[in-house]
């Protein structure tokens, strides 16, 4: 186990390193945003002392050096900090809202993940023939439409017009029983099913075929088994890595990338919490919230990361 | 015929063809071909590359490689046509009645699978064996195989045993469904020639043991005159000849045949060593970055100019690194080398323009050494652009001389590598070296990737372009034969050291040293019965088992 886990450590200590440079990004970032969250607060007609008394109270004044240096730590104890807005605590809201993003995310991968990989395994099956040609000009279609338009046409047909599911996600409770939850947001899922989905179909696609070119598949042929056994037993072990890599990508965007559908469907999950937190100048909260979608994101390329590795026979196996 | 276990008539297989700017096309790759196979008998497939042996050896398991397709006659196994039946019987004759082994046993076992379960799959598919009863017949045969830890080496996967041992478990995958044809397609051309041995002994060990019939396919002669009791002769998609092996190795009756059994035509008489060193290595130690352990142990060795100094060993033996080492590729840890009376230094970014033009280099993939996209013209015009500043019409004349010198008419000049033949993409690089006018050009394999015939022209070439020139060689080979046909000294390299060293007449007249007396017997010799005297007669065994 001596090479894999010095290369385990040694992905894990990126992470972290990856982590704390975007912490930097982020906060420069936000810095350079337009606009005064007092105004914001006081509104257009409070006068200047109002709004310097209200800046010295939340530490606006401060260098940014040592602003920096609070937020991280309290990022390391795991305070987010408090929203100026509100002044309610963001740990508390997050908490429930990335709840609600990780449950969308759940069963949109759930749902997209398999079906992604199976059609990548049908669609070469069936190389150039029909069926391989309508998976991908079907996938492609859907991937090539803004999500916010699917998402329209899916709440009217089977929201409106045939009234299958709930058209949005406005009465989604956390504390419902599981058939309400998914009712509501069943229409989400299937919005974001189909945008992740041509990515993860072509690529398992590609990764198969290139390991159908390789000796062994010959060799697996001329052992008179068929070819979905052969894909099946020897062509996708060797083609796992690049397919959970852009797995992992695809499950990193059902998180972070579902700012438009929550918009669209009125979800209280993290991207809209973020967009109204932007829009009132609340640096905290968007500063909380691009630390969570980095974080997301850094560990499930990692998990990629450390999958690829596992599934790499020679560290597996050292000679 | 009644009991013949394979009967091909009249085949003719097809391939569809891509030329640049052309249409793709369909040729014609094997125009007619009969034979038959009984059980328990090995026909031997000989000819060169191209010839058409791997494309008519999977014709009779009804499989084309890539575009290739069987386009007319007859192939009978076990008394059915199989090319008039459908996949799903095609497929149950795979893996069961005729199974394969490949050249690259490497490329040809899932990486990630252990052995075992490669091993028994057609079986266990088929139904032919149960799971446990599989696994004891691929245990036994691992032992008869001569596989060191037949228990438990099924349990390993294929990157942790050694190509030689590899290629047996291969045959072990192909033995196990208890098959009635097994085709070998040149099981032991990728191996080091002492490996070979063993491996080709295993193998005629297995056959005869199990009573299975085989095609052998090899463009070596001697090594199928050791297993097969039929050979045919393939040229270009048609029989030349076939015969009984006796009768093709001793009385051949066509001329392409005769060309094949006495193919080394070149006969090159040492020089003595004298003039100056050209070339002077002195206690040449060197490892690869990032390692701990030596791959070269103080190696000493001197060429003289105009000579060639053969640099010979098996794989592993450090005769490239030593080529790495005196290119600058790789600086060694200590020692020195004097190049033409002057010190080189160690690192190829410290040395001058002239050291690097005196000192040129030829690979043994001539197809991956030059630039696809690049003309003939670009390829050897580049050094003299590069080194004397010829350029336009000049430049083309000095081109079309050294096309000359190589034996490639005008016509070349402007042709892309994937227009040439293996044997002329070589003489191009060759051509590439010496237009850089150097003292020394380090050959690496040349001729491996060649058909004999070829390569003996390659051979012929570099030695009458030595007279001309004036340019030493250092050749770097695993083929005592092409060492004998050209080299003036030899160096015989094992395990990183120099293990002896002189003159060709000196290091090729007994009493040898073990490891020499090894390389030496293990090169395959055109007569029947050659392999089992040989095994008879070792004095330690080959370092790839």
């Amino acid at each position: 186990m001596g090479p894999i886990t010095g290369l385990l450590a040694q992905r894990i200590a990126l992470g972290l390193l990856l982590l704390f440079l975007v912490s930097i990004l982020i906060f420069v970032g936000t810095m350079l945003l337009p606009g005064d969250v007092a105004q914001q607060i006081l509104g257009q007609s409070a006068t200047p002392e109002a709004v310097a008394n209200l800046r010295a109270e939340l530490g606006l004044n401060d260098p940014p050096l040592t602003r920096y240096l609070e937020w991280l730590g309290g990022l390391l104890s795991g305070d987010l900090g408090t929203a100026l807005t509100s002044g309610q605590s963001i740990n508390e809201t997050v908490g429930r809202r990335l709840g609600n993003t990780l449950f969308l995310a759940f069963w949109a991968a759930i749902i997209a993940v398999p079906l992604a990989i199976f059609l990548g395994l049908l669609a070469v099956r069936y190389l150039d023939r029909w069926p391989d040609k309508m998976i991908s000009a079907t996938t492609l279609t859907t991937i090539s439409m803004p999500e916010f338009v699917i998402g329209y046409i899916l709440m009217f047909i089977l929201g409106v017009q045939l009234n299958w599911f709930s058209p949005t996600a406005v009465g989604f409770r956390p504390d419902a029983d599981l058939l309400t939850r998914l009712d509501s947001i069943a229409i989400p899922i299937m919005v974001l099913t189909l945008v992740v989905l041509a990515h993860m179909m072509r690529m398992t696609r590609a990764a198969i075929l290139n390991v159908m070119q390789s000796a062994y598949i010959e060799t697996a042929e001329l052992k008179g088994l068929s070819t979905f056994t052969i894909i099946r037993k020897h062509a996708f072990p060797n083609s796992v890595s690049p397919i959970v890599n852009v797995v992992m990508l695809n499950l990193a965007y059902l998180v972070v990338g579902v700012v438009v559908v929550e918009v669209v469907f009125v979800y209280p999950g993290m991207g809209q919490y973020l967009v109204d937190h932007v829009t009132k100048r609340d640096l905290p909260v968007v500063q909380a919230c691009g630390m969570i979608f980095a974080t997301i994101y850094i560990g499930l390329n990692l998990v990629a990361d450390v999958v690829s590795i596992l599934t790499n026979p020679r560290l597996r196996h050292p000679k | 015929m009644v009991d013949s276990l394979i009967k091909v008539r009249g085949l003719t297989i097809g391939a569809t063809v891509y030329p640049a700017n052309e249409k793709p096309k369909d040729i014609e790759i094997v125009h007619g071909i009969d034979f038959d196979v009984a059980h328990g008998k090995v026909l031997g497939l000989i000819g060169e590359s191209g010839a058409g042996k791997s494309t008519v050896g999977l014709s009779t398991m009804a499989y084309g490689r890539g575009g290739v397709r069987i386009t007319g006659g007859e192939i009978w196994v076990n008394g059915r046509d199989i090319l008039h039946t459908p996949i799903k019987d095609i497929r149950n004759l795979r893996g069961n009645e005729v199974t394969y082994v490949s050249q690259s046993a490497a490329a040809s076992f899932n990486p990630a699978k252990p052995i075992m379960e490669q091993v028994i799959e057609a079986s266990v598919h088929h139904g032919k064996y149960s799971k446990a009863d599989a696994e004891d017949r691929a245990t036994d045969l691992f032992n008869q195989l001569g596989l060191p830890d037949p228990e438990t080496i099924g349990k390993r996967y294929p990157h942790q045993v050694s190509g030689g041992q590899l290629q047996r478990c291969m045959t072990a995958l192909a033995l196990c469904p208890g098959p009635d044809l097994v085709i070998f397609d040149e099981p032991t051309t990728a191996l080091d020639v002492t490996t070979q041995i063993d491996v080709l002994a295993a193998i005629k060990r297995a056959i005869k043991e199990t009573g299975v019939a085989a095609l052998y396919i090899t463009h070596d002669l001697a090594v199928v005159a050791q297993v097969s009791d039929d050979i045919m002769v393939l040229k270009m998609g048609d029989m030349i000849e076939y015969g009984s092996t006796n009768q093709i190795i001793n009385t051949p009756r066509e001329d392409y045949t005769r060309a094949l059994v006495s193919v080394r035509s070149i006969q090159h008489s040492e020089q003595s060593p004298e003039g100056d060193a050209v070339l002077t290595c002195t206690n040449i130690t060197a490892r690869y970055r990032g390692t701990k352990f030596d791959v070269l142990h103080d190696v000493s060795v001197e060429l003289f100019s105009g000579q060639t100094l053969a640099v010979v060993g098996e794989s592993g033996s450090g005769k490239s690194t030593l080529a790495r080492v005196i290119t600058g590729l790789l600086p060694p840890r200590d020692g020195t080398i004097m190049f033409d009376g002057r010190k080189l230094s160690a690192d190829l970014a410290s040395r001058t323009r002239e050291d690097v033009r005196e000192l040129q280099m030829i690979y043994q993939m001539a197809d991956v050494a030059m630039n696809p996209r690049q003309t003939v013209n670009t390829i050897i015009g580049r050094p003299l652009e590069f080194y004397f500043g010829l350029r336009g019409a000049k430049k083309r004349d000095r081109v079309l001389e050294l096309l000359d010198e190589i034996e490639m008419g005008k016509d070349y000049i402007d042709r892309y590598p994937a227009e040439l033949s293996g044997g002329q993409k070589q003489r191009v690089c060759i051509a590439r070296a010496l237009a850089a006018k150097p003292k020394l050009i380090i050959c690496d394999e040349v001729t491996s990737a060649l058909d004999p015939l070829v390569a003996d022209g390659i051979l012929k070439l570099l030695l009458n372009l030595q007279k001309i020139e004036n340019v030493a060689y250092l050749f770097i080979t695993h083929d005592l034969a092409t060492v004998k046909a050209i080299a003036d000294s030899i160096a015989v390299m094992y395990q990183g050291r120099v293990k002896r060293y002189g003159s060709k007449s000196k290091v090729l007249t007994p009493p040898f040293d073990d490891y020499t007396d090894l390389l030496l017997s293990s090169v395959p010799k055109m007569q029947l019965g050659w392999l089992e005297n040989v095994l008879a007669h070792r004095k330690m065994e080959s370092a790839g088992n």
